[in-house]
C-alpha cells in the first residue's frame, strides 16, 4: 500500500513534466483506487445549506467513481486536528480516521507545521487548472501562508454584515457609523465570542480598518507590533462595548446563535461569510424577510475555504477524487446558485470553455443577494498569530 | 462452576469496564504532567498546571464549577425531600410514577434544550406573557440563559435530578419501613411535612448516599446540559477541558488534561465536603431534634420546598411540550405566543438528515442495554450461587468519576487498539455507564427475590440453570423490563462518551441535539430533541405497564 503510494506520487511528479498522456494515465489508477473507498469528509456542520451540499456531493461521488462519501461534522475544525494528532500519537500511521477536513487558515498552519498533512497534491488534480490563481490570490496564499499543493481550494468566503431593515434605518458603512449607530440602539448589537471564528473575523475586519500599519498584518506578530497595531482597535471597541447586547458582558458563541438572536429579534445584526446565507435564510423560514446584507466601504475580508488531506488516510485517493470534483466547473456551478449555497466559484472563468462558463451565466439572480459590486473590494487575511493573538487579547481583556 | 475461583461476571466487568477506565484515567494524568511524547513532551513536567493556573477567569471557572454543582444537588434532593414529605403515601403510587417517567427517561440533553426554549429572553414563556404583562415587543436583554452565574444551568439539573433522587427515595422508602416511626412522631403533635423531615427523612437519607454522590460529581461535571444552558464566560470546568482538547493548537492537550484530572480532583473532594456536611447536620440536627420543639419552622420550609418542586416538574414537563410545539412550527415570531404557521416539513427535513443518527441511536441503546442486562443477570446470579456475598460497591465508580477525567485517556487507548470511530467502541464506552445504572435498578428487587422460591424449585429437582429461567427470570420480569428502560435512555442520554469513542464519526441524536442546539435551526433541533426524548420515555413506560411475570406456582 505505502510502496504502492510512493510510485503514484513520484508517477504524478514525474506527469507535471512530461504533460497530458501520463497525467490522464495517473490520474486513471487514482480514479481506479478510489472506487469502493469511503471517505470521511470532517467538515463543520453549523450550515445546514452546506451540509446539503456535501451530501449531494457525496451522491455523485457515489454515482460517478463508486466513492461513498460521509459527512462528520465538526462543532469546531480543530476537532479534526486533534483526532490526526490523537492518532499520530498511537502510531496510527497509515490508517487514520479522518480522510479530508474542510480547512483553512490558523487550522492548515497548525497542520501543515506538524506534518499531519498528505501532499502536495492540489496541483496534481486534473480539475485544478481551472483555479484562477492569479486574481483570487487567497486560492495560493492561504492567511499569508503558501498552500503548496498542501489544500485543495473549494469555495470563496467573504465577510458581510446582514441587518434587520426594520430596525435599521440607514445601513452603517462604516466602523464610525456603526459605533454610532449601536450608541443610539443600545442592547441591538453584538458579535460572537472571539474563540469562534466568526467573532474573531470581527476583530480581524475592525483591526485592518484601524490598523496604523496595515501592511505589518501580512507578518508573524510580535508583541510590539501587536500592541501598536491594535491599540485603535481596543479604543473603537472600549467606547461601544457598553452598549453591546447583554452590556457586552456575554456573547453569542458562534455565528449560527448571533443568527438565531437576528431572527428573534434580540439583535438588529448578524455576520456572515457567505453572502447568500441571509437570501437563503429567508427561503428557509429561518430569517425575517427584512434582512438586508451589506460591506463595510473600505472593502471587507475574505479568503478561500480549502480541502485537506491527513497523512494517515487510508482512502487518499477517494479524497483525491473528491477534491477534483470539487474543482469540476460543473460542480462548481451548481455551489454558486443561490439555491443551493451562493458561495462564490475559486475558479478563474477565462480559463473555461464557452458551455462551462454558460452554467455560471444561466444562475438564477437574486434580489436579496449582493452583487460583486455591492460586496466591494475583497481585503487579505492577516497572519494567522494576529487571529489567535487577537483572540487571546480579547479573552484577557473581556471575559472573565 | 461454583468450586472455580473466577467469577466470568466478575472477570468480565474487571476486564471489560474496569480495566479501561482506570487505563483511561491514567493516559489523561500522563499528559496533564506533560507526558506525551507524540506532541514533544518527553518529560514530565509541571507546566500545564501553570498553564491551567494562569488561565484568564481560572477561579471563576473553579467557583462556577463549585456554585453549579452543590447548589443543584442541595436543591433536587431539598425538592424532592419535600415533595416526599408533602405528597405521602400518595409518592407510592402508580399515578407518581407515570408523572414522573418523561422526566426521568428524557435525556439531560433534551431537557436542556426545551428549558432553554421555554425560559431564554425569546422563550415560550416571554412569548405567552409578552407584551400584555412584561410590555416586552423585543426579547428583553438580559441573560436568561448561559446567565454567568450559571442559574439556567442549576435549574436544568434541578429539573433532571429531582426526578431522579424522587424515584431512588421512593424505592429505597419500600426498604426502610419508616411507617412506625413517622405515626409517632405524629402523635407527638409534630405537622406532617415536618414529621417526616424528622424521622423519615434521616433513615432515607442514608439509604440514598451512592445516587447523591452520583448526582453531585454529575452536576460538578455536566458537559452536554453545560453546552446548552451554562455560560460562555467563565466556562464550567469540565468544558475548558473540553475546549482544549479540542483546539486546532494541539499543545493545548496538556493544559486539558490537567483540567480534566483537576474536575477529579474536584468531583473527589467535593464528595468528601459533602460527607463532611452530613456529620455536621447529624449533629445539630440530633441536638435540635433532642431539644423536641415542634417544628412550625421546618413544616412551612417543607412546604415551600415541596411547592418548588412541583414549579420544577411542572417546568420539566412544559419544557417537553416546548420542543414538541417547535417541532411543527415554521415562522414564529417574537411575541406571538403560538406560532403563525405550522407545518411538518420539520420532520420531513428531519426524518432524511437524521435516519442514520436515528439508526445508530437505537442500535447502540439495544447493544448496551442488553448486554449491559445480560451481564447484570449474571452477576447477581453467581451471586446468588455464592451465597450473597455483601454488594460489590465499586462497579458504581464510573457514576461518581466525571466522564471528562478518563474519556480522553480511553480514546487514546481505542486509537491504539484501532477501535475508535466504530460503533462497537461507542457501543463499549455506553455499556460503562449503562452497566451502574442497570445494576443499580435490579440489585434491590433481585435480592428482595424470596429466596425460598429458588429453594422449593431445587427440591423439585430443578438444576439451577433451570431454576433462573424458568422461576427467576419470569418472577423478575418488570423489574428487568425497567433495567432494561433504564439502560436505553442511559445510553440515549451519552454525550461526551459517543463523543470521544465514536471519534466524531459516530453520530447520534443526541450528538446532533447538541451540534446544533445554540445555532441550528430551533425548528430541526426541536425535531431531533423530541425524537431523543419520546423514545426512551416510550419504552420506560412500555416497562411500567409491563406485567409482574407470571407467578412460578401457575406453572
Amino acid at each position: 500500500m505505502k510502496l504502492w503510494i510512493c510510485a503514484l506520487s513520484l508517477s504524478l511528479a514525474a506527469s507535471g513534466a512530461a504533460g497530458g498522456a501520463r497525467a490522464d494515465a495517473a490520474w486513471d489508477t487514482v480514479l481506479a483506487k478510489a472506487r469502493g473507498q469511503t471517505v470521511y469528509w470532517n467538515a463543520w456542520g453549523g450550515d445546514e445549506r452546506t451540509n446539503n451540499f456535501i451530501a449531494w456531493a457525496g451522491d455523485e461521488m457515489s454515482k460517478r467513481y463508486g466513492v461513498v462519501v460521509k459527512q462528520v461534522k465538526l462543532a469546531d475544525t480543530g476537532e479534526a486536528v486533534a483526532r490526526v494528532l490523537a492518532e499520530k500519537s498511537a502510531g496510527r500511521n497509515s490508517d487514520g480516521t479522518v480522510d479530508m477536513i474542510w480547512i483553512n487558515g490558523p487550522n492548515f498552519l497548525s497542520m501543515k507545521e506538524k506534518g499531519l498533512l498528505f501532499g502536495p497534491f492540489a496541483d496534481k488534480l486534473p480539475n485544478f487548472a481551472y483555479v484562477d490563481t492569479a486574481n483570487k490570490p487567497s486560492n495560493v496564499i492561504d492567511f499569508t501562508i503558501p498552500v503548496e499543493g498542501m489544500e485543495s481550494p473549494w469555495r470563496l468566503a467573504q465577510f458581510v454584515l446582514i441587518e434587520n431593515s426594520a430596525g435599521v434605518a440607514t445601513s452603517p458603512r462604516t466602523l464610525h457609523d456603526l459605533a454610532a449607530w449601536i450608541h443610539a440602539h443600545p442592547g441591538r448589537f453584538t458579535h460572537p465570542d472571539a474563540k469562534d471564528f466568526m467573532g474573531a473575523t470581527f476583530l480581524k475586519q475592525a483591526l485592518i480598518d484601524l490598523a496604523p500599519n496595515r501592511e505589518r498584518l501580512a507578518k508573524p506578530a510580535t508583541d510590539a507590533d501587536f500592541a501598536a497595531e491594535t491599540a485603535p482597535l481596543w479604543a473603537w471597541y472600549d467606547s461601544v462595548r457598553a452598549s453591546f447586547w447583554r452590556k457586552g458582558e456575554q456573547f453569542p458563541a458562534d455565528g449560527p446563535t448571533l443568527m438565531r438572536l437576528l431572527n428573534d429579534g434580540e439583535v438588529d445584526f448578524a455576520l456572515s461569510f457567505d453572502p447568500a446565507e441571509a437570501a437563503a435564510g429567508v427561503e428557509a423560514g429561518r430569517l425575517p424577510a427584512t434582512v438586508r446584507v451589506h460591506t463595510l466601504d473600505g472593502g471587507s475580508l475574505g479568503n478561500t475555504s480549502f480541502v485537506a488531506i491527513p497523512y494517515n488516510s487510508p482512502h487518499r485517493e477517494g479524497a483525491m477524487a473528491l477534491a477534483n470534483f470539487l474543482l469540476d466547473p460543473a460542480t462548481q456551478a451548481h455551489a454558486q446558485d443561490v439555491r443551493i449555497l451562493g458561495s462564490y466559484t475559486v475558479l478563474d472563468p477565462a480559463k473555461l470553455s464557452p458551455e462551462q462558463r454558460k452554467a455560471f451565466i444561466d444562475l438564477p439572480s437574486n434580489p436579496a443577494l449582493p452583487t460583486s459590486a455591492d460586496l466591494g473590494a475583497v481585503l487579505l487575511e492577516p497572519h494567522p498569530s494576529w487571529m489567535t493573538a487577537l483572540a487571546q487579547e480579547w479573552r484577557r481583556r473581556y471575559a472573565h | 462452576m461454583i468450586g472455580f475461583r473466577v467469577n466470568p461476571a466478575r472477570t468480565f466487568v474487571a476486564l471489560a469496564l474496569g480495566g479501561p477506565v482506570l487505563a483511561g484515567l491514567a493516559l489523561t494524568l500522563a499528559p496533564a504532567f506533560g507526558y506525551l511524547p507524540a506532541i514533544g513532551g518527553g518529560r514530565f513536567n509541571l507546566a500545564p498546571w501553570r498553564e491551567l493556573l494562569a488561565e484568564p477567569g481560572f477561579a471563576a471557572t473553579l467557583r462556577l464549577t463549585l456554585v453549579v454543582g452543590f447548589a443543584a444537588t442541595l436543591l433536587s434532593l431539598g425538592l424532592a425531600f419535600g415533595l416526599l414529605a408533602a405528597s405521602g403515601a400518595r409518592a407510592k403510587g402508580r399515578g407518581f410514577a407515570f408523572l414522573l417517567a418523561p422526566l426521568l427517561a428524557t435525556p439531560h440533553a433534551a431537557m436542556a434544550i426545551g428549558l432553554a426554549f421555554l425560559i431564554a429572553p425569546s422563550g415560550w414563556i416571554f412569548r405567552l406573557s409578552s407584551p400584555w404583562a412584561t410590555g416586552f415587543l423585543a426579547p428583553p436583554d438580559f441573560a436568561t440563559v448561559n446567565d454567568a452565574a450559571g442559574l439556567a444551568l442549576i435549574l436544568g439539573l434541578v429539573l433532571k435530578e429531582t426526578p431522579f433522587l424522587l424515584i431512588v427515595a421512593i424505592g429505597a422508602l419500600e426498604t426502610i419501613g419508616a411507617d412506625d416511626h413517622f405515626r409517632v412522631a405524629r402523635s407527638l403533635g409534630e405537622p406532617r411535612i415536618a414529621a417526616w423531615l424528622k424521622v423519615v427523612a434521616p433513615q432515607l437519607y442514608t439509604r440514598m448516599r451512592l445516587p447523591i454522590y452520583a448526582t453531585l460529581a454529575y452536576s460538578l461535571s455536566t458537559v452536554d446540559m453545560g453546552i446548552v444552558l451554562g455560560p460562555s464566560h467563565p466556562l464550567s470546568l469540565s468544558l475548558l477541558s473540553l475546549r482544549w482538547f479540542a483546539a486546532p493548537d494541539l499543545d493545548k492537550i496538556f493544559p486539558g488534561a490537567a483540567a480534566a484530572t483537576l474536575q477529579l480532583v474536584v468531583a473527589v473532594a467535593a464528595v468528601g465536603c459533602w460527607r463532611g456536611g452530613e456529620a455536621l447536620v447529624s449533629t445539630f440536627g440530633v441536638s435540635a431534634l433532642q431539644r423536641g420543639r415542634r417544628g412550625g419552622a421546618v413544616n412551612a420550609l417543607g412546604a415551600v420546598l415541596a411547592g418548588l418542586g412541583g414549579v420544577a416538574l411542572a417546568l420539566g414537563l412544559a419544557a417537553l411540550a416546548a420542543l414538541a410545539v417547535w417541532s411543527f412550527a415554521w415562522r414564529w415570531t417574537f411575541p406571538n405566543a403560538w406560532p403563525e404557521t405550522w407545518t411538518s416539513d420539520n420532520w420531513r427535513r428531519g426524518a432524511i438528515a437524521l435516519t442514520t443518527p436515528l439508526g445508530d441511536t437505537l442500535l447502540l441503546a439495544a447493544a448496551s442495554a442488553s448486554a449491559a442486562l445480560v451481564v447484570a443477570v449474571a452477576w447477581l446470579e453467581s451471586d446468588d450461587r455464592r451465597g450473597r456475598p455483601p454488594p460489590s460497591r465499586w462497579i458504581y465508580l464510573p457514576l461518581l468519576l466525571p466522564q471528562i477525567s478518563f474519556l480522553f485517556g480511553a480514546q487514546s487507548l481505542l486509537a491504539w487498539t484501532r477501535l475508535d470511530g466504530s460503533l462497537t467502541a461507542v457501543a463499549w464506552a455506553h455499556t460503562l455507564f449503562v452497566f451502574p445504572y442497570t445494576m443499580l435498578s435490579l440489585e434491590r428487587s433481585w435480592r428482595a427475590l424470596d429466596p425460598r422460591y429458588a429453594r422449593a424449585a431445587a427440591s423439585l429437582g430443578a438444576s439451577k440453570g433451570r431454576i433462573l429461567f424458568r422461576v427467576k427470570l419470569p418472577i423478575q420480569f418488570r423489574a428487568l423490563a425497567i433495567a432494561l428502560a433504564i439502560g436505553v435512555s442511559v445510553s440515549f442520554a451519552q454525550y461526551l462518551s459517543t463523543l470521544f469513542a465514536g471519534g466524531g464519526r459516530v453520530t447520534t441524536l443526541t450528538t446532533e441535539a447538541i451540534a446544533r442546539a445554540s445555532g441550528g435551526d430551533r425548528r430541526f433541533v426541536a425535531v431531533a430533541a423530541f425524537l431523543q426524548a419520546a423514545i426512551p420515555v416510550l419504552v420506560y413506560l412500555w416497562a411500567l405497564l409491563a406485567p409482574m411475570g407470571p407467578r412460578p406456582a401457575q406453572r
